[in-house]
C-alpha cells in the first residue's frame, strides 16, 4: 500500500467519525509515511511521534488511530501528532496549541 | 554566532521532530542528531537512559542546548536557549 492509498482509505472511514485528516497535505503524508515504516518495522501502525516498544501489546494504545486522539480532538481540536484533527481546527476556528502528551509516562518509554 | 552545543533526539517519523529540525536548519543552527528509532536495541537503550535523565517526561523531540533541555517543538524556547532574534 502506498501513501495515497493509505490517505484515501484512512479518509474515508474517519470523517464520518468526525476526525478529519489536518489541511496540511505535506505533512499529513509524511506522517502516513511513517505510518507505513512502523508497519514495516513492528507490523502494526505505531504513532510515528512516538517510540513504539515492538510489542504489540504494549503498544495497543499507540497503533493509530490511537486511544488518546479522542479526548485531544475534543480538547484540543488535534490529536497528538497534528494527524487527525476537528473540522473547526482546520477552519482556524480553534487557536492551535501544541498538544501535550497524554499517554501515562509508564508506558512512554520500555526500557 | 551560536552559543552552545545543540543535540536534538528525534524520531526519524516525528512531525514534531521534523519541524524542529527544519526550523534549526533555517537559521542556521549546527546540531547533532540522533534517530532513536533507527537504533539497535543495545544503543537504543543506552541512548533512552539518557534521554530520560534530561527529560524526565520522556517524550519527543528532546533538545539539549547547552545547559537548556527544550521538550517538543517550541520555537520560542529554543530562540531563546540559542539566543536567535
Amino acid at each position: 500500500m502506498n501513501v495515497e492509498q493509505l490517505y484515501e482509505i484512512l479518509k474515508k472511514a474517519q470523517e464520518p467519525k468526525g476526525f478529519y485528516f489536518n489541511q496540511d497535505k505535506p505533512r499529513v503524508f509524511d506522517l502516513l509515511q511513517g505510518l507505513l515504516t512502523n508497519k514495516d518495522r513492528y507490523g502494526y501502525m505505531a504513532c510515528p511521534c512516538r517510540l513504539a516498544a515492538a510489542d504489540p501489546d504494549w503498544d495497543r494504545d499507540i497503533i493509530c488511530p490511537c486511544v488518546y486522539r479522542e479526548p485531544d480532538v475534543a480538547e484540543y481540536g488535534s490529536c497528538y501528532c497534528n494527524l487527525y484533527v476537528s473540522r473547526a481546527w482546520n477552519a482556524g476556528e480553534i487557536p492551535p496549541v501544541y498538544v501535550p502528551e497524554r499517554r501515562p509516562l509508564e508506558k512512554r518509554f520500555r526500557l | 554566532m551560536q552559543p552552545c552545543h545543540v543535540k536534538v533526539y528525534s524520531l526519524s517519523t516525528c512531525s514534531h521532530c521534523k519541524d524542529t529540525k527544519e526550523f534549526l536548519n533555517q537559521c542556521g543552527v549546527d546540531y547533532d542528531c540522533v534517530e532513536i528509532d533507527k537504533l539497535d536495541p543495545e544503543k537504543r537503550r543506552k541512548i533512552l537512559e539518557e534521554i530520560k535523565r534530561l527529560n524526565p517526561q520522556c517524550s519527543f523531540p528532546t533538545v539539549v542546548a547547552g545547559d537548556q533541555v527544550i521538550v517538543g517543538f517550541k520555537q520560542d524556547e529554543l530562540k531563546e536557549a540559542l539566543g536567535i532574534k
